[in-house]
């Protein structure tokens, strides 16, 4: 149980890009050169309204984006130096912004992991994706940042691209993979409604969404094959490492259901059963920041039950067993049983910790993690 | 009354060609409604009758003409109702027949002309709307003499819109109609042509009084049926109940039994006085049979005893609807329904969905099967689901059809009754531009989409009447469909041999794309017995997972998950098979005409 002051994991939201990406759903904002500033002022008075909060060690903090790296460099220096430091922080960079510069300003800002979005090494996928970058940045800017000493360093990539043919995929995780990369991030394109791409492609990716139906699989065979664990539906880590632990502290605090507090434009916080997001409007943000009051918010909350539902369901996304003790209500023991003689489900014992009980967790098979969306939805009651 | 000032008549047609207008006129025109009550048409009480153009429940109205009374009898405009027509027709002794100046004959007027004749009686040939620009009133005046038999120049040309004509109309009633026959002073029998529930007053019988009379308080006996009860009232319309102290031989009106159930009181059926019963009851009754059946489903099951009260109630006022209860695997609890025809069963439908605002899924129609059993009895199988799949032989039901249309389109017309099994009878050209097709076709298969094909293969021109001619040997199969092995009751059906693989492959592809796809390969099979003839496979998923889930995305993603959950709830499991409901109503429901 949380409670006030306990939040060990902060994101933080810079809504600030070049140019907005067709396939793109987030809070962006392109072309206010000059609210940079001020948006890094609002941020930190937000972080003073919320600090009480925060617990006094924070375990992780996540800047994410829009594109972090695009803020200007001295206010992305003021704001990194006035976050509380934690074990673990990470950056969203893209690669057409990461100069030698850029890497040496996270590096000496107490970051220690750069996510790097890639998306793709063809550079006629990136085209369909309006990315600014080209294959050669996205090689340049992990070298730069391996120069500055970044020992974790994690990919996006993307398929299920328009036009995107499996030797294209092939070549994309090989071209990845060439770089020996912490982490990995694989999504399948997404065209969701009311996007500027959904629009454009949304025909296409019907079509052909039958052939891109195995390049999940493809991605998961490919990358476990490369000794990567295959740790949530879309992430994957770097087992060689000795003992480092290479998958994202700070995702996984989602995915085990950990309260989080967001900062920032359209930010997304869960705090002791309540969530909220921030309003994702700029100017609304600024000046009620800028009058010392908290951003308009739109809250949401959890009940227990709903709670465990979604403990459930993000937990079924990791490949470690989820401990079904305290969630008898939500799995559907029935549907578990089915699962399982379709090879979708297992329970596995878990180790005795109480004399007497039976204690046991449920995993996905693989099959069934490839499947997860169903399966959830199958299991729980 | 004396019988020789007694007339009895109908007023046959076409539909639209003018028949309600014509009643109104003569309304009017007899001073039986003033001109400040006369609401067009009507003799059309109900509000469906109104939009659909049809009468369906049969008044009779009586007025008064130089001296005379006349007794217009309504009939029923449509074939599904023959029966009804025929005791109306047989409550008269002549009938006005009306066709359209511009339209010339047609199916329905056939058939009713026919009917007429066979009752033997007098008719009045009259050519209507000849106000029309577009009216041959000639052309129509030969057509009706080539039918009925006479002479173009006998066949009176009125515009019952304006009101020319109409006058020499009621004068032709009386003096072509012969009066009425019968003996006043034999026992009582009276011919029950028609039926009405009052929520007050129970069964109204509408009555022809043959032999006697009858009067209020008065136990009565219908013949037939054995059903007892004493006459309330006895009266008559004009056009709105009067009460009269008795109905005498000859007289058209109505008997109010106090019954509380139509089905008590059948259409055919003689009334006789207890106290001097009749000996014989007057001819023609015939217990009628639905032929077309059909599955009704409320979409949504909450709706089921809603639909149950809707059946009762319309039942009270239609005898010949029929219905039990019916559970599908796929759909769930609903009602078999039994009609006499199609237009029967949309009347059905229409007032379930109007009248009392139900939802309703509607299941491809079928015949009534007679169907030999290994058992060597014959039995009647209204559910393909419920045909035995060992049998020695099956009949089916065949119809006798009219089909009128402009010469050129005869071939479309023959290539059409010829794909559907139909057997030329003969044709006989009723002008040198319009010939008249007669033929026998399978009711099976004129239920689905006969009459949407007839009308797109002749543009529009062809009408088209049948009646039912009786059982037939066919050489008939049930056709199962199976989900994964799974069979499914409600996707049944008995089709002519010839017919089983087309009609099982085109509702196995059919399904294969209404089917979500599974976890695991599903086979999607139609089948005679044992024997596969159409095979298709939904092929498993194999992903489905959102990628990105982060801190942003949970409560988007819980939604998703929730309305997959929700969707899963609303499927129907076939086996291990999860199936929409909108999959069974895809490929079962009456609406939709790509089913062929």
């Amino acid at each position: 149980m949380t409670g006030p002051g306990s939040v060990r994991h902060l994101y933080v939201h810079l809504p600030f890009c070049a140019s907005r990406c067709g396939y793109c759903d987030f809070v962006t904002v392109v072309g206010r050169g000059g609210q940079h500033a001020a948006y890094v002022r609002a941020l930190l008075a937000e972080l003073e309204l919320e600090r009480q909060t925060l617990a006094p060690e924070l375990e992780t903090v996540f800047l994410g984006g829009g594109t972090p790296t695009f803020t200007e460099a001295g206010q992305l220096e003021r704001l990194l130096a006035a976050l509380p430091p934690a074990v673990e922080v990470t950056v969203e960079a893209n690669p057409e912004t990461v100069t030698p510069g850029l890497a040496a300003l996270l590096r000496r800002n107490g970051v220690d992991r750069v996510s790097l979005g890639a998306q793709t090494f063809r550079p006629e996928l990136l085209r369909v994706l309006d990315r600014v970058a080209g294959p050669d940045d996205v090689r340049l800017a992990f070298y730069h940042l391996r120069d500055a000493g970044f020992d974790n360093i994690s990919l996006d990539l993307i398929y299920g691209i328009p036009g995107q043919e499996p030797a294209d995929l092939d070549a994309d995780m090989k071209e990845a993979l060439a770089l020996r990369p912490e982490h990995l991030s694989c999504y399948e394109l997404e065209a969701k409604a009311g996007t500027r791409f959904a629009h454009a492609h949304g025909d296409e990716l019907r079509r052909q969404a039958e052939a891109m139906e195995s390049y999940f699989e493809r991605v998961v065979e490919t990358l476990v094959g490369a000794g990567y664990r295959w740790y949530e539906t879309a992430n994957f880590a770097r087992m060689d490492a000795g003992d480092r632990d290479l998958r994202s502290r700070h995702n996984l605090a989602y995915w085990r259901g950990r309260d989080y507090l967001g900062l920032g434009v359209g930010a997304v916080s869960t705090v002791d059963g309540r969530r909220w997001r921030t309003t994702p409007r700029l100017a609304l943000y600024l000046a009620a920041l800028g009058a010392g009051r908290r951003p308009p918010r739109e809250l949401e909350l959890l009940p227990e039950a709903v709670r465990r539902a979604e403990r459930v369901m993000l937990g079924l996304r990791l490949d470690e067993p989820l401990p079904l003790a305290g969630f008898a209500g939500e799995v559907d023991a029935a549907a578990l049983g089915r699962l399982e003689r379709l090879g979708l489900a297992r329970t596995v014992p878990l180790a005795d910790r109480d004399a007497g009980r039976r204690a046991a967790a449920l995993a996905l098979t693989r099959k069934g993690r490839l499947l997860g969306d169903a399966v959830t939805a199958d299991l729980l009651a | 009354m004396d019988l020789a000032k007694i007339r009895n008549f109908s007023i046959i047609a076409h539909i639209d060609h003018g028949k309600s207008t014509l009643a109104d006129r003569v309304l009017e025109l007899t001073k039986t409604v003033s001109g400040r009550e006369m609401r067009a048409q009507v003799l059309d009480t109900m509000e469906l009758e109104r939009e659909r153009g049809i009468t369906i429940k049969a008044q009779a109205v009586r007025v008064t003409w130089k001296g005379h009374e006349l007794n217009l009898i309504d009939t029923p405009g449509h074939v599904d109702f023959t029966y009804e027509v025929s005791r109306s027709l047989q409550a008269c002794e002549g009938a006005v027949l009306v066709v359209d100046a511009a339209q010339g004959v047609e199916a329905q007027t056939v058939a009713n002309a026919y009917l007429a004749i066979e009752n033997d009686l007098e008719i009045v040939p009259v050519v209507n709307k000849i106000d029309l620009p577009q009216a041959d009133p000639n052309e129509a005046a030969k057509e009706i003499a080539e039918l009925v038999g006479g002479e173009p120049d006998d066949v009176l040309h009125i515009s019952a819109k304006t009101g020319e004509g109409v006058a020499a109309v009621l004068d032709a009633i009386v003096e072509r109609i012969p009066a009425p026959t019968g003996d006043p002073a034999a026992p009582a029998r009276a011919l029950v042509f028609d039926s009405s529930y009052d929520q007050y007053r129970g069964v109204v019988a509408f009555v022809r009084v043959v032999d006697g009379s009858f009067a209020a308080r008065e136990p009565v006996r219908a013949m037939a049926q054995g059903t007892r009860f004493e006459a309330e009232e006895v009266g008559f319309f004009a056009p709105t109940m009067r009460a009269a102290e008795t109905l005498g031989a000859g007289e058209v009106g109505y008997v109010i039994t106090g019954l509380k159930d139509v089905s008590r009181l059948r259409v055919g059926d003689t009334l006789t006085s207890e106290r001097r019963p009749a000996s014989e009851p007057l001819p023609g009754y015939k217990d009628v049979k639905p032929m077309v059946f059909s599955g009704l489903f409320p979409t949504d099951s909450d709706d089921y005893p809603a639909l149950r009260d809707a059946l009762e109630r319309l039942k009270l006022n239609d005898a010949a609807l029929f219905y039990e209860p019916e559970t599908s695997q796929a759909l769930g609890f609903g009602f078999r329904c039994g009609f006499l025809g199609l237009l029967h069963m949309e009347i059905v439908r229409e007032r379930l969905e109007r009248e009392f605002d139900l939802d309703l899924l509607v299941t491809a129609p079928n015949v009534a099967y007679r169907v030999l059993e290994r058992s060597a009895d014959w039995v009647e199988v209204h559910n393909p689901a419920e045909m035995p799949r060992e049998l020695d032989a099956v009949e089916e039901p065949y119809v006798r059809a009219s089909i009128i249309v402009p010469k050129e389109y005869v071939g479309p017309v023959m290539e059409l009754n010829n794909d559907r099994r139909g057997r030329f009878d003969h044709m006989e050209y009723l002008s040198p531009e319009r010939v008249l097709l007669a033929y026998e076709l399978p009711l099976a298969e004129i239920v689905l989409d006969y009459y949407d094909q007839l009308k797109s293969r002749t543009r529009g021109y062809a009408s088209f009447d049948y009646d039912v001619a009786g059982f037939r040997p066919g050489d008939l199969v049930r056709v199962d469909v199976l989900i994964a092995d799974e069979p499914v009751d409600a996707l049944s059906m008995i089709v002519h041999r010839d017919a089983a693989y087309p009609r099982g492959r085109a509702l196995v592809e059919r399904l294969r794309a209404e089917i979500p796809r599974q976890y695991f390969d599903v086979a999607v099979q139609a089948a005679i017995g044992s024997r596969v003839i159409a095979r298709e496979t939904v092929k498993a998923k194999r992903k489905d997972v959102l990628a990105k889930c982060y801190g942003g995305d949970i409560t988007r993603k819980r939604k998703l998950l929730e309305k997959q959950k929700a969707g899963k709830r609303r499927m129907k499991q076939v086996g291990a098979v999860e199936v929409p409901q909108e999959a069974f109503l895809a490929v079962l429901n009456l609406d939709d005409g790509s089913r062929r």
